[in-house]
């Protein structure tokens, strides 16, 4: 009865096993298949349109064109000549130059040197094919029929351009100076941005992990507050601050602040709690073993923070670097605001899509502006990747010792940074307060009457709320579920591989690209979604997606925590894995959801570059009316809008702390128990 | 891009289907009338057409009209109302109107209609270039106000003078095309040339310029005539400059977008667009409109600006608008201010 | 309980197993059967397959190739939810937000049984395992040791064909790991379901199953009783694994005769031809010790050595011995507390041991 196989004889295996899916299997690669498909429609398309953009361009295709010309006498001759051979011979027009926009007008008379108005020779032109396009005056001629007109009428001709494909967006593109220099700017600006934010918040957070000064918990919220307005307020509150009218302008000793100047200070304001956040984590992890050993070697404080304090967050800070650089170059409300004539690449989409309405050159700045965020996105993810390995360590917790000097010292620190933060806000509420900054100081609600000022008024407003409520809603469901189902699920891995792919690319995909991307894809009449073109749904998927990595990878993490075998005692008791994911999964990591569910609302009522391009009368939003009433240059208005914003947010989280306290403390019971 | 749309077309039908039929109809209205007009307009067009419900859809003359571009082959506007002339022709150069003469179009001065018959787009109003002057603010720098465009070029201006960007700000882009016809296309780029030295910034949209004069941003904005009488009106210490070289204007104007599925609605609109009530309405902000013997004086209007306005050639606007934009750009854009 | 209750039959048969990953193969060519109510541990080092095939069996990672066969029905392509077992993980995997009860009840839902008959076999459950009072507790609140009976209570709920312990064990300490032990058999034996359990730990493999499976980088080495396993090892690598040894180098000199370098050694008849190599073992709780004089009466395979180590461990002395006839390696010997007394063993002295014929076991030479 021992069939030991003492031998090497080599047996084959044959016959191989193909599994047979069982029901759960089936509905979880489903729900895979379908979360994937919206990431590809919500996504993959959309970049994919906005690349093959970027390479369409226009030209003047001169052979389509033919003339014929009379005598004085109106007498035509037989000869008729295709453009391209009177421009072989005059070279009116060199080859680069017949490269153009999609607005480009060719005056056709450069063809024709002895042309003169008052002349009474004849002139015939015409299409050669259906793909030419010519205008006289303003009307659009697109036949193949000989249009006979005479020379007063055919210097109003002119020429449009037909669409082709090739690198010239980009030779156009690298080619102006005014548009390259933003390149050099946007890097200058995130560089300086970045090194200021990441000192200012190390600081910060090394007050708050490793000191025993008072306050912690204060300060600690007022460090978040940023995260809880449209990165324009800042912006705002500069103007009020700084600006020719500003209450301390005296502080800049004659610098203006529209341009570097206030996109640095504002860049910092908004990107502080995202440093703060990934450094105070980094610090909060250190071994105090490694401080007891430095004490005992004798090392001075400042040796110790050289050698323990520093390596130890080096993650932490390298990643907070790359994360505020990203924000700050792909950000595009506060140079809007107060960039001055400093151009910046995000602001360039937008005005070569709104303001030249050259969309195939906002494809081709997009194209420039993803290759810095994805780079900064890839050193960021393999840093934290790093820091994970450091967390799983075993350490020992650091305990900071009293130290009145130090304390004092970081305080102070700390009370000057909240200071910025809090008068940044308050100088916003205070503006909107006022009747007519700065000549009538008398306090009044004018500025609230937003339904009198250009951005959608108050509809704005509930707008908002409409859509951070369905983000969170819709958001919280799909991307929760698609991390079950892609850390859960069996078997299909290289599915499962593709998936995660997927997840992972919004981060590095800054949201004024996915705003342009949105247009191409959907507002193309061929494509049947576009029926959501310009509706509610169509900022909804756009803010899910644009905010979805960061949502999975909470997701992920909270069930990675999850022991991996319960699906697999579930399949053994029998029971649906739906039964398992609402009685045990949801609940278990009910925490982690509404986490997500917050950032999503949040990041809802706050985002601007991914929506500015998608709005709609009916779909307007608040922080597109903070936009629109600066643009108009109703900037008190803008400011109020902007901090009703701020109050919704803390609102918000008002009631995600009383979910997460109140009902948490009944589903999660079995943690406190021990 | 060539996407098999197949797969998705299957997918939607359904929902197309599902779409509920109003029993009112809806207009999608896009417009570059000032926000707070807008009420005006819709409540008194409703009074006799209450089953149609207007949509506005409102943002700067550059972003509507880049917007109708883009759209350009999946329209999602009906009308067209309030948007600046060279912008229709421009619309209109695309094939993108819908001609149609409004009822009552033969009582317009003929210089507000379109001269093809019928007519793609119908003339409302003028809005008129002027320099907004805050006097406590240039009191405080010891400033002189000036009288004509050449004396903006003063070197005490310099950064004291903000002006919209032409290729955003339809105003911009008025003052920059009459700038080339007042001077010439050579002497009006040597006249940007020189008023660049002295700008400070530019901004997007037309309105802002006047707007940050009358908050003491600026002491000199280049806007219009109607945007700084209404921040007068708002008590800001403002006086509105006429250039005595004349001043660049541009009408307001209403055309129907071809392909609309809602055309007798549109057509009731634009009907309503040339009645002499809707007239005395636009006479409210607009000094100058289309109904002869209508216009009644404006409020903190400046005197003469109506004898000032230059004969404008809008297909002169509209045919080099790309050229001029492109020009300008890469003379100036430096100085942009971003949105 | 489903399938055929006939003892004789075999209840589980596995035939033909292969699983790769990739380039890796984890299991060649396994085939085994289990008896109903049997007890079976797969024993043998990580990475040996052992859970591997436990999770082929359980559906939950299928094999590559081959079939497997539960209470006469082919299963082997069944997802894990058509198949009809129980399962306890090292973890537990007790569900943190669901109560003792609820646990215990989940696999009971939903399978036509009244909501006071599940409350009834919960009840019956949590006394079964000795746990009655637990019931209203989250799983958080009870030791590890509890826990795992919990988990156990929740596999065995619905009355599976099959029960599957994937080192259930390991992740206790040593008292409740030797007291669980016991109660898992004795459950097991209660209910009469047929068990198998993977265990990288040869006591326990030892002490609580009817056969030991043991496996060695994916392939069945050897199945049989924890006798046959611990004195008749099959194969070197059983030998070396399960108990202790020490192992020589020798060439086969008669039937029942192998000579280690000059030395000659009588063991008990082998399948080896004349003159073949062969690995010679000896386990060191067979050594006999017979003092520092050599007794009148001594048998076969008697030697001098040198005592150049004595380790205590409690129970015995693990002592390592220097032969002139076996230069190649020392002797590892245990001599019990009493035989050292005794004896008056004590370190570096010389002393004579017996190597009993029965106890010297030859393999086939393996590559190192």
């Amino acid at each position: 009865m021992n069939s030991a196989n003492i031998g090497n004889t080599v047996v084959k295996p044959k016959g191989l096993v193909k599994a047979k899916l069982s029901r759960d299997d089936i509905i979880m690669r489903g729900g895979m298949i379908v979360i994937a498909l919206y990431l590809v429609i919500s996504l993959v398309f959309p970049l994919y349109s906005m690349f093959s953009k970027s390479f369409s361009t226009f030209q003047y295709d001169l052979s389509k064109f033919e003339v014929q010309i009379s005598d004085d006498a109106g007498q035509f001759s037989p000869e008729i000549a295709s453009l391209q051979n009177l421009n072989k011979d005059l070279k009116a027009i060199t080859d680069e130059e017949l490269s153009t926009g999609s607005g480009g007008r060719l005056g056709v008379t450069i063809f024709f040197p002895d042309f003169s108005f008052r002349s009474p020779v004849m002139y015939r032109i015409r299409n050669v094919d259906g793909q030419g396009r010519f205008l006289v005056g303003s009307k659009l001629m697109t036949g193949t029929d000989w249009q006979e007109l005479d020379s007063n009428t055919f210097r109003r001709v002119q020429l449009r351009p037909v669409r082709s494909t090739g690198l010239s967006n980009f030779i156009n593109y690298f080619s102006t100076p005014a548009l390259f220099k933003s390149i050099q700017n946007s890097i200058f600006i995130a560089i300086i941005s970045t090194v200021i934010t990441v000192i200012l918040a190390f600081w910060f957070a090394y007050a708050l992990n490793r000191s025993c000064m008072r306050f912690k918990g204060f300060f600690r919220l007022i460090a978040m507050a940023p995260i809880l307005v449209p990165s324009l307020l800042p912006g705002i509150a500069l103007v009020y601050l700084f600006g020719a009218q500003g209450v301390i302008k005296g502080l800049l000793f004659g610098a203006s602040i529209y341009g570097p100047i206030g996109i640095i200070i504002g860049s910092v304001f908004f990107t502080f709690p995202h440093a703060f956040l990934i450094i105070s984590t980094a610090l909060a992890i250190s071994d105090a073993r490694l401080y007891e050993a430095a004490i005992s070697l004798k090392a001075s404080a400042w040796k110790t923070f050289w050698t323990v304090t520093i390596p130890g967050a080096r993650y932490g800070i390298i990643s907070a670097a790359f994360v505020v650089f990203n924000l700050v170059i792909t950000d595009f409300g506060l140079p809007k605001v107060i960039g001055g004539q400093f151009n910046v690449l995000a602001v360039d989409i937008y005005k070569q899509v709104i303001g030249q309405q050259n969309f195939e050159m906002g494809a081709v700045v997009s194209v420039v502006l993803i290759i810095p965020a994805i780079l900064a996105f890839a050193i960021d993810r393999v840093v934290q990747s790093k820091q994970v390995a450091l967390l799983t360590a075993r350490s020992v917790p650091f305990n900071p010792k009293p130290s009145s000097r130090a304390d004092i010292i970081f305080t102070i620190y700390c009370g000057l940074v909240g200071l910025f933060i809090i008068g940044m806000l308050g100088i916003c509420q205070f503006a909107a307060l006022i009747k007519f900054w700065p000549y009538d100081l008398s306090l009044s609600l004018n500025n609230y009457q937003f339904d009198k000022m250009d951005g959608g008024g108050w509809g704005a407003y509930y707008n908002s709320i409409k859509m951070a409520l369905l983000t969170a809603l819709i958001g919280t469901c799909v991307i929760f579920f698609g991390a079950y189902l892609v850390e859960k699920s069996s078997g299909f891995k290289t599915g499962r591989a593709i998936f995660q792919m997927f997840a992972m690319l919004p981060m590095a995909i800054p949201g004024m690209v996915l705003g342009l991307a949105y247009i191409f894809f959907f507002n193309n009449p061929e494509n049947p979604l576009h029926i959501v073109y310009g509706t509610m749904a169509i900022l909804v998927i756009c803010t899910v997606t644009h905010f979805y990595t960061v949502s999975h990878l909470t997701a992920v993490t909270a069930l990675k925590q999850m022991d991996s075998e319960f699906e697999s005692v579930s399949a053994s008791l029998k029971q649906p894995t739906f039964k398992l994911f609402s009685r045990v999964t949801v609940p278990v990591c009910l925490p982690a959801i509404l986490d997500i569910a917050i950032y999503l609302f949040v990041n809802a009522m706050t985002t601007v570059s991914a929506v500015v391009f998608l709005y709609s009368p009916k779909t307007s939003l608040a922080s597109i009316a903070v936009l629109n009433m600066d643009d108009a240059g109703d900037i008190a208005p803008a400011a109020a809008m902007g901090m009703m914003i701020f109050y919704t947010n803390i609102f918000a989280r008002v009631i995600h702390l009383i979910l997460s306290k109140g009902v948490l403390r009944r589903t999660q019971a079995w943690r406190s128990s021990n | 891009m060539k996407f098999n749309f197949g797969f998705f077309k299957s997918l939607t039908v359904g929902s197309l289907l599902a779409t509920s039929v109003f029993a009112d109809t809806e207009l999608t209205v896009y417009t570059a009338v000032e926000a707070e007009d807008l009420s005006r307009y819709a409540a008194k067009f409703n009074e006799s057409h209450p089953d149609i419900k207007i949509n506005w859809v409102r943002d700067s003359t550059g972003i509507i009209t880049a917007k109708l571009l883009a759209e350009k082959n999946n329209p999602q506007a009906d009308v067209v109302w309030g948007l600046a002339g060279t912008s229709l022709l421009l619309l209109k150069s695309e094939g993108m109107l819908e001609p149609y003469a409004p009822a009552g179009v033969e009582k317009l001065d003929s210089k507000f209609v379109d001269g093809d018959n019928p007519p793609a787009w119908v003339g409302m109003d003028a809005w008129v270039a002027a320099v907004c002057y805050n006097t406590v603010e240039a009191g405080k720098a010891g400033l002189t106000p000036p009288t004509s465009w050449k004396d903006l070029t003063d070197a005490q201006y310099a950064g004291h003078l903000i002006m919209p960007n032409p290729n955003s700000s339809g105003t911009g882009f008025l003052d920059v095309s009459s700038w080339l016809q007042l001077f010439g296309e050579e002497g009006g780029w040597e006249y940007m040339d020189a008023l660049h030295e002295n700008i400070a910034r530019y901004t997007h949209s037309g309105s802002k310029p006047c707007k940050l004069a009358a908050a003491g941003e600026i002491p000199i904005g280049i806007s219009f005539a109607f945007r700084g009488a209404k921040s007068k009106a708002a008590g800001a210490p403002l006086d509105i400059i006429v250039p005595s070289e004349g001043v660049g204007w541009d009408m307001e104007a209403t055309a129907i977008v071809a392909g609309t599925s809602k055309l007798e609605a549109a057509q009731k609109l634009v009907d309503f667009s040339v009645t002499k009530e809707a007239n005395e309405m636009y006479n409210q902000g607009y000094a100058v409109v289309a109904y002869p013997g209508v216009a009644k004086p404006v409020e903190h209007f400046p005197e003469g600006l109506i004898e000032a306005m230059i004969p404008n050639d809008f297909e002169f606007a509209a045919n080099n608008r790309a050229r001029i934009l492109k020009e300008w750009q890469s003379r100036y854009d430096g100085k942009s201010d971003p949105k | 309980m489903e399938g055929i209750k006939d003892p004789q039959s075999s209840y589980l048969s596995i035939k033909n197993l292969w699983k790769s990953f990739g380039s890796f193969t984890a299991l060649k060519d396994v085939s085994l059967d289990i008896k109903e109510g049997e007890f079976v541990c797969f024993l043998g080092p990580s990475g040996c397959g052992k859970t591997t095939l436990l999770r082929a069996i359980a559906g939950l990672d299928l094999q590559t190739s081959g079939a497997v066969v539960q209470g006469g029905k082919d299963i082997s392509n069944f997802p894990a939810s058509e198949r009809d077992y129980g399962i306890v993980f090292q973890s537990y995997a007790l569900f943190p937000n669901l109560t003792i009860e609820k646990n215990i009840a989940f696999g009971l839902e939903n399978t036509g049984r009244s909501k006071s008959e599940i409350n009834e076999r919960v009840s019956e459950l949590l006394d079964l395992i000795g746990l009655p009072e637990q019931g209203p507790k989250y799983p958080a609140q009870l030791s590890g040791g509890q826990q795992q009976r919990i988990a156990l209570a929740r596999a065995i709920a619905s009355g599976p064909g099959l029960l599957l312990l994937d080192e259930p064990l390991s992740a206790l300490d040593a008292k409740v790991r030797v007291y669980l032990r016991h109660e898992i058999k004795t459950l097991q034996q209660k209910l009469g379901v047929t068990t198998i359990m993977v265990t990288h730990d040869q006591e326990e493999a030892l002490s609580m199953a009817d056969r030991i499976v043991v496996m060695n980088e994916g392939k069945v080495e050897q199945i049989g009783t924890p006798n046959e396993v611990y004195c008749k090892p099959e194969t070197l690598f059983v030998a070396d694994f399960i108990g202790e040894m020490t192992q020589f180098r020798g060439t086969i000199s008669g039937k029942s005769l192998v000579k280690i370098g000059n030395t000659e050694l009588n063991m008990v008849e082998h399948r080896f031809s004349q003159g073949r190599e062969v690995s010679i073992t000896i386990r060191p709780e067979d050594i006999i010790p017979l003092g520092a004089k050599l007794p009148a009466k001594s048998g076969k395979n008697v030697f001098s050595a040198q005592l150049v180590e004595m380790e205590f461990l409690g129970s015995f002395w693990r002592c390592k011995l220097k032969s002139d006839e076996f230069p190649e390696a020392l002797v590892t010997a245990d001599f019990s507390v009493n035989a050292v007394r005794r004896l008056a063993i004590e370190p570096n002295q010389i002393l004579w041991i017996e190597l009993p014929s029965e106890s010297i076991l030859a393999f086939d030479v393996q590559a190192a």
